[in-house]
């Protein structure tokens, strides 16, 4: 389990690595924590033949708490849980991180890594959505801005270009009298979800849900939104019966394809508890902020 | 094609090494057969097992998912490096010799350079904090019990030697 | 003699090394000139191999040499049978051992095709990828009942059949049994075993030196001995030509024990041939093929019994995977046959099996061997009896253990050791009621119908097992006092993390009063001791141990005669300790036990005949049957109702191994022993397509239970000699990984009252999803 050849560069600048990613396009790709891209060249699933290191370009790395978040894609995992400061702003991240592998996986793994290896199991991808994240691009030609929506195309698969990098995503800041929740279902702690739910509540000023923000990851090709799905219990109270009939309404609409550590029935069933859970979680975290 | 090589250098336990190594090399490889501090061990080449953890400017990293020439500049430090010169066991070392830490002994090195990491920044861990860390290295001997053991003893030793 | 050590929870002399990063293990081996071996596996299960070219790949700069099956010639054989099967009449076993590169056709994903010698390994994988091999796909044999049913693909062609084994033993009239039982209950079950995944690959460094015409083999074998003679053999050199060195080794459990792996076959042949050394270190992709499994059985079992619960008869007829090749004889599926009787009173036993050939990597012994799948069918047959009769789970254990005056126990059956069953020696109530005391079962019951009013989910599962341990044929050992006083012992057994460098120095610093840490132990290199069996079947402790014992004994004579002479006193007359002898009450009068080996090495002067010099003395030790551990295992499980995900609240273990060495190895083996049974209760699966292809080669797929899993265990002990050897030691390797199956079943059962919903959790190992998957079938 050794990788195939390939030629390294550590790119000097943003600018650097973009003009290396312009002229290798889909044989080059950049290398920032490696915590996916190097067991898969070490199983030789990935061949690239150029890695461009992006390890030595400070400037993607770290979080700007402005009015709207911005953390930079080279920001890793560790950052981000010692950061309290932004744990307070996007509180689904406190839910989410520490399910993300081990500590030393988590000392090397980048949020901008994760968001572009777009594992549709993987606990980050369902957090952006949830948040309404926006995710910057930029190539030697110019830059982008797309939501997650757009980002997100299938499994490992995402919008990005081949001379594109993701450099930073946007978090808009929670709206007053919210609450949120993660929670997931994996064989071991640290494993990929069987399922998991990101749930992101707002209440009007009479505790009635004014608007919920609901991802499941784990449960089809790419991060599922089911917000929609959730629409059901804007202008409800929190009571069992909209929350149950929100939970089956996802889990109708998700298209779960079952693995080895799970049939997709039970990835349905899985879905439509956690998220019934993450919901009053969500629920009630928001009214003890009220 | 031919090899990407790199000249590189990097301290490992305090002791600086300069090498040319080809850029697919990766650290774990490159400690154990450039340098030949075959202490770290390799389970898995994928980052699960955890036996190649080393310390990365003091913060554990899997060893297999870096390449050697990514650490050029870095300071590394891995088991060889844990007891005294004079070789007295650290503490965390002494506390698994003490518990009955380890069997076979080849995942100990990844075990040893997490939990050392880890007590140096939570001085006082619960049983169930430990055991969380503890979760990102593999053993298929000791059933953890005594590794846990171990820690917690380690954690009281530090402390009670702290100033 | 004191027994200053034995028995004492004793830290291990080969501690240090390991926790400073100073011990050898085989991918350490670093010698000048060396090369590096990749294999070329099988991508197919089942294949015709129609064309290997391997030209390509003898291009690319840093390849030395591609090797396939064409070009070992005569070297090219079958690989040996391990085990022969025991005596059974009317058995039947049909052999065919591994080849050592696929010739023909290949059997299983991951079966050698070629390998390739290269500068390093990085380029010895790249030149894999230049070598073109076209196979013409077979149908795979993979479902043991339509590999049995006429017309089904055959994994061997030859032999007509997939038919690796049939075996029928019995006891008593298990037909009038039944006819005569209160109630009859009849159920399949389904057991699947994993695959070991020690955290240290297998590996093999060769280096052939031609002027000295000497071949040094670094291999993680747990058994050298035979390592070194079945290789001299094939290599055509005398045996004092071959030196096998099993170095550290990072775990065993079974798998490493082997004749022979291709890799071991090949890399010795390919050093002779190149004329350097050679380095094969097995990655964790190829671990999941390349070394040998545990799989699945389905039994079809039923159990009579009285009204009382009492076990009339038991009848069982089984399939085992054997897997593509069977060296191993019939060791897995005979362990299952043999241990489904445990610790109970079973009149009258019934039981066929039908090894049978699949498309799938070969399965040999795994921890437990086999044991664990006649333990799941036997608890959970009583499981269902106890509950269709109404009575307690434990008491109907009770009721049906084998009295404490009925040892030894003949089960009348024929074991793997060739002899007939019998358990030496047990006295399991009290094993059974010290593990109900330490889990509180009957305070349990209470505090479970408090926790069900509050929603809780929780249920308790007991276990019992026995465990034959410690079979021959024998051991051996040296022990030599050495001039500057340390005492060095060597034995033929590898050892891979039992601590023998600790526990046999125990053994032999009592008998020649010296401390544990001048008794230096080497295993598994074969100039250092030249017979030997290996590590296996819970016996490193039990024959080895007493080898040591046997030898340390006859040095100690020796150092006492000695003495006696030295001193013209009567040997009576002379203490023995603190690494010297001295003349009762005279203290200041001793000669060190350094000075005695000195002196038995005179330069000059006249010795009596019969003399051998040297303070030393090598002993064998072969016990004439293996002796029978038993023990209990509860637990106390929180399901959530609605995820399924579990929780372990109390972990409860008692075991009789009988006399201890030292207590701290063996808790340490019982709490890996208990993390790998739940590894297979509730994690590790191994998951193969119809086509053999394994789904999950990896280990973020093949999960192995984390620090998270395994929750705190509770010990207990009790002891009851074995008299089948001298220390009354019984081994422990293998007892913590038995049960398990069965209790998690049990335990599970119990906390969602699945009884009720008409679910039954007959098959290993289980999941959440595989719960969620039983309930949904049973609602209608």
């Amino acid at each position: 389990m050794k990788p195939a050849p390939f030629k390294y560069i550590a790119a000097s600048s943003l600018d650097h690595a973009l003009s290396l990613k312009a002229e290798h396009g889909d044989e080059a790709r950049f290398l920032a924590g490696g915590q996916s891209l190097v067991p898969a060249m070490n199983f030789r699933l990935a061949r690239p033949a150029v890695v461009i290191d992006i390890n030595g370009l400070d400037d993607l790395a770290g979080i700007d708490h402005g009015p709207t978040i911005r953390v930079g894609a080279l920001t890793r995992y560790c950052a981000l849980e010692q950061d309290n400061g932004f744990l307070r702003s996007c509180p689904l991240f406190a839910d989410a991180l520490p399910h993300i592998a081990h500590p030393q996986i988590r000392n090397r793994g980048t949020i901008g890594g994760n968001l572009s290896h777009a594992d549709p199991a993987s606990e980050l991808p369902a957090v952006a959505v949830a948040m309404e994240a926006r995710m910057r691009l930029k190539s030697a030609g110019g830059e982008r801005q797309l939501a997650t929506s757009e980002f997100f195309q299938g499994s490992l698969t995402t919008d990005l270009a081949a001379d594109e990098m993701l450099v930073d995503v946007e978090f808009p800041a929670l709206p007053p009298l919210s609450g949120s929740c993660f929670m997931e279902v994996a064989r071991r702690r640290g494993d990929f979800a069987i399922a998991g739910v990101a749930a992101i509540v707002t209440l009007d000023t009479e505790g009635r849900y004014a608007k919920v923000r609901l991802a499941l990851c784990g449960v089809g090709e790419t991060p599922f939104d089911a917000s929609e799905a959730a629409a059901s219990l804007i202008g409800e109270p929190c009571t069992d019966r909209p929350i149950k009939a929100a939970a089956a309404a996802i889990q109708a609409a998700i298209e779960p394809a079952g693995n080895v550590h799970a049939s997709a029935d039970y990835q349905r069933h899985l879905a439509g508890v956690l998220a019934q859970r993450a919901i009053r979680t969500a629920y009630q975290r928001a009214a003890n902020a009220a | 094609m031919q090899p990407d090589r790199h000249e590189i250098s990097v301290s490992v336990n305090g002791t600086p090494y300069r090498r040319s190594i080809e850029s697919r090399m990766l650290l774990s490889d490159f400690l154990r057969h450039d340098l030949l501090l075959a202490g770290t061990h390799v389970g898995c080449e994928h980052g699960v097992c955890g036996a190649c953890t080393v310390l990365l400017d003091g913060a554990p990293i899997r060893s297999c998912l870096m390449l050697a020439v990514q650490a050029n500049g870095h300071e590394l430090s891995t088991i060889e490096g844990l007891a005294s010169n004079a070789g007295e066991l650290s503490p965390v070392q002494k506390a698994m010799h003490d518990h009955h830490g380890l069997q076979c002994g080849y995942c100990t090195p990844g075990i040893l350079m997490t939990m050392t990491a880890f007590l140096k920044q939570n001085p006082q861990p619960s049983e169930d904090e430990v055991r969380e860390v503890l979760s990102g290295n593999l053993c298929r001997c000791t059933g953890y019990q005594h590794i846990v053991d171990a820690m917690m003893a380690a954690a009281q030793a530090m402390r009670a030697a702290a100033p | 003699m004191t027994t200053r050590f034995f028995g004492a929870p004793v830290k291990r002399n080969e501690d240090r090394k390991l926790l400073t990063g100073q011990a050898l293990f085989i991918d350490d081996v670093e010698l000048p000139g060396m090369l590096h071996a990749a294999f070329l596996r099988s991508q197919a299960a089942h294949a015709r191999i129609a064309r290997i070219d391997v030209s390509r790949a003898l291009q690319r700069p840093g390849v030395v040499a591609v090797y396939t099956a064409d070009d070992y010639g005569d070297y090219w054989q079958r690989g040996p049978l391990l085990v022969p099967p025991p005596p059974i009449p009317g058995s039947v076993f049909n052999l065919r051992t591994q080849v050592p590169l696929a010739k023909d056709k290949v059997r299983h994903v991951g079966e050698p095709l070629a390998v390739v010698v290269a500068e390093s390994r990085y380029i010895a994988e790249d030149a894999l990828d230049d070598i073109d091999v076209d196979l013409e796909p077979l149908p795979a044999v993979i479902d043991l009942e339509a590999a049995l049913r006429p017309g089904s693909a055959l994994v061997h062609d030859d032999l007509g059949s997939n038919v690796s084994a049939h075996v029928h033993q019995s006891k008593g009239d298990y037909r009038a049994a039944a006819a005569n039982a209160h109630l009859v209950i009849k159920r399949r079950f389904a057991y699947e075993h994993g695959i070991s995944s020690t955290i240290e690959t297998r590996g093999v460094v060769a280096h052939w030196e031609a002027r000295s015409q000497h071949m040094t083999i670094w291999d993680t074998t747990q058994a050298p001995v035979f390592v070194r003679n079945g290789l001299a053999a094939v290599l055509g050199l005398g045996e004092r030509q071959v030196r096998v060195i099993a170095p550290f080794v990072g775990g065993g459990f079974g798998p490493k024990i082997m004749m022979f792996y291709p890799e071991e076959v090949a890399l010795p042949w390919i050093s002779m041939r190149l004329n350097r050394p050679v380095k094969w270190i097995e990655d964790r992709l190829e671990h999941f093929f390349a070394t040998t499994h545990e799989r699945g059985q389905i039994h079809d079992a039923e159990i009579a019994v009285a009204h009382d619960g009492r076990i009339l008869g038991v009848k069982d007829v089984f399939l085992h995977d054997g897997g593509a090749y069977d060296p191993y004889g019939l060791t897995v599926p005979i362990n299952s046959q043999c241990t489904l009787l445990g610790p109970y009173v079973v009149p009258a036993y019934d039981s066929t099996f039908t090894a049978v050939f699949t498309n799938l990597p070969i399965v040999t012994p795994y921890r437990g061997a086999g044991r664990q799948h006649g333990v799941f069918v036997i608890e959970r047959l009583l499981d269902l009896a106890a509950h269709e009769l109404n009575i307690d789970p434990a008491e109907i254990r009770r009721r049906n253990l084998i009295p404490a005056d009925a040892f030894p126990y003949k089960n009348g059956i024929i074991y793997q050791d060739f002899s007939v069953l019998e358990y030496d020696s047990g006295n399991y109530e009290p094993v059974l009621d010290q593990a109900l005391q330490a889990i509180d079962y009957s305070g349990f019951r209470q505090e479970q119908e408090k926790l069900r009013a509050q929603g809780r989910h929780v249920g308790i599962g007991i276990a019992c097992y026995v465990e034959g341990t410690g079979i021959g044929p024998y051991e051996g050992a040296k022990v030599q006092v050495q001039a500057n006083g340390k005492v060095s012992v060597a034995t033929g057994i590898g050892t891979q993390g039992q601590g023998h460098f600790t526990s046999f120095a125990q053994i032999v610093a009592d008998q020649l009063g010296v401390d544990v840490t001048d008794v230096d132990i080497v295993t598994g290199d074969t100039d250092q001791f030249y017979w030997g069996a290996g590590t296996f079947a819970s016996r490193g402790a039990v024959v080895a141990g007493n080898a040591v014992n046997e030898a340390s004994r006859a040095v100690r004579q020796k150092a006492l005669k000695l003495a006696s002479d030295a001193f013209e006193c009567a040997e009576e007359d002379l203490v023995l300790a603190d690494g010297k002898i001295s003349i009762v009450g005279i203290p200041e009068k001793f000669l060190s036990l350094g000075e005695l080996a000195r002196r038995a090495n005179p330069m000059r002067g006249a010795v009596k005949p019969g003399t051998e010099p040297g303070l030393e003395s090598t002993q064998y030790f072969g016990p004439p049957s293996g002796a029978t551990a038993n023990g209990v295992h509860a637990m106390i499980v929180e399901v959530d109702p609605d995820t399924f995900d579990i929780r372990i609240l109390k972990y409860v273990v008692v075991h009789d191994c009988g006399t201890v060495i030292n207590p701290l190895i063996l808790e340490g083996q019982i709490h890996g022993g208990v993390a790998q049974g739940i590894g297979n209760a509730f994690y590790e699966k191994l998951v193969f397509d119809d086509q053999g292809q394994l789904l999950n080669a990896s280990l973020a797929d093949y999960l192995l239970p984390t620090a998270l899993d395994v929750p705190r265990m509770q010990l207990g002990h009790t002891v009851t000699p074995s008299p089948l050897n001298p220390l009354g030691i019984k081994g422990a390797g293998e007892a913590g990984a038995i049960p398990v199956g069965p209790l998690f079943a049990q335990a599970i059962e119990d906390a969602l009252q699945l009884k009720e919903k008409n679910v039954e959790l007959l098959e290993i190992p289980l999941s959440p999803s595989r719960i969620f998957e039983l309930i949904k079938a049973s609602v209608p």
